[in-house]
């Protein structure tokens, strides 16, 4: 799994049947210090999650899982939103990054 | 899921069977700002796309689970027909 921000949405009228009624969110992927990497990407979203919100995704044939027993043709998927991330400093101590919404 | 352009058709006489009468669509990856992004793909569409519509490709594994591509040995398909991306 992988930490992402919502950044937007997508719409489509003409779809495949088992995607219908389900939200379509751009994703831009974001490394543990909640910095942006990579390309964004659209998912399908199981959370709910909004604008700006810090969520977690899922990749692959898992993503369509997390709908069971629907199947959505689906190879991305948020499936958390994060409250906090905490990690490891190098000096031993514990960061705690809240993620703010934009 | 990737958003892609259709710039062009493939055409393709010798085939697995289980694709005959699948259409073949050469997609262009494109940002959701709507820039072009690098690289090709070819994509089976489920949904009818048009030539230079921006539409929405699921890749891997789960591409099988598109609309009549069970046991079809597809790794990219073609599942909706972006109307418009919104971005925050």
């Amino acid at each position: 799994m992988q930490l992402g921000r919502v950044v937007g949405c997508v719409w489509a009228t003409v779809k495949d049947a088992n995607l219908e009624g389900y939200r379509l969110l751009v994703v831009q992927p974001v490394t543990a210090d909640l910095r942006d990497t990579g390309k964004r990407l659209v998912c399908t979203d199981w959370t709910g999650a909004g604008a700006g919100e810090t969520i977690y995704w899922v990749r692959g044939r898992e993503a369509s899982i997390a709908f069971l027993p629907g199947q959505p043709p689906s190879d991305a998927t948020i499936v958390g939103i994060v409250d906090v991330v905490h990690q490891a400093a190098k000096a031993g101590k514990t960061v705690r990054r809240k993620p703010e919404r934009q | 899921m990737i958003l892609a352009r259709v710039v062009g058709t493939v055409v393709a006489t010798r085939k697995d069977p289980r694709l005959e009468g699948k259409t073949l669509l050469v997609l262009k990856p494109v940002t959701p700002e709507g820039k072009d992004d690098a690289g090709y793909v070819v994509a089976v569409d489920t949904v009818g796309a048009g030539y230079r519509e921006r539409v929405l490709a699921v890749a891997g594994s789960s591409a099988r689970m598109a609309e009549g591509c069970k046991d079809v040995p597809v790794d990219t398909a073609i599942v909706g027909i972006v109307d418009d991306v919104r971005l925050d």
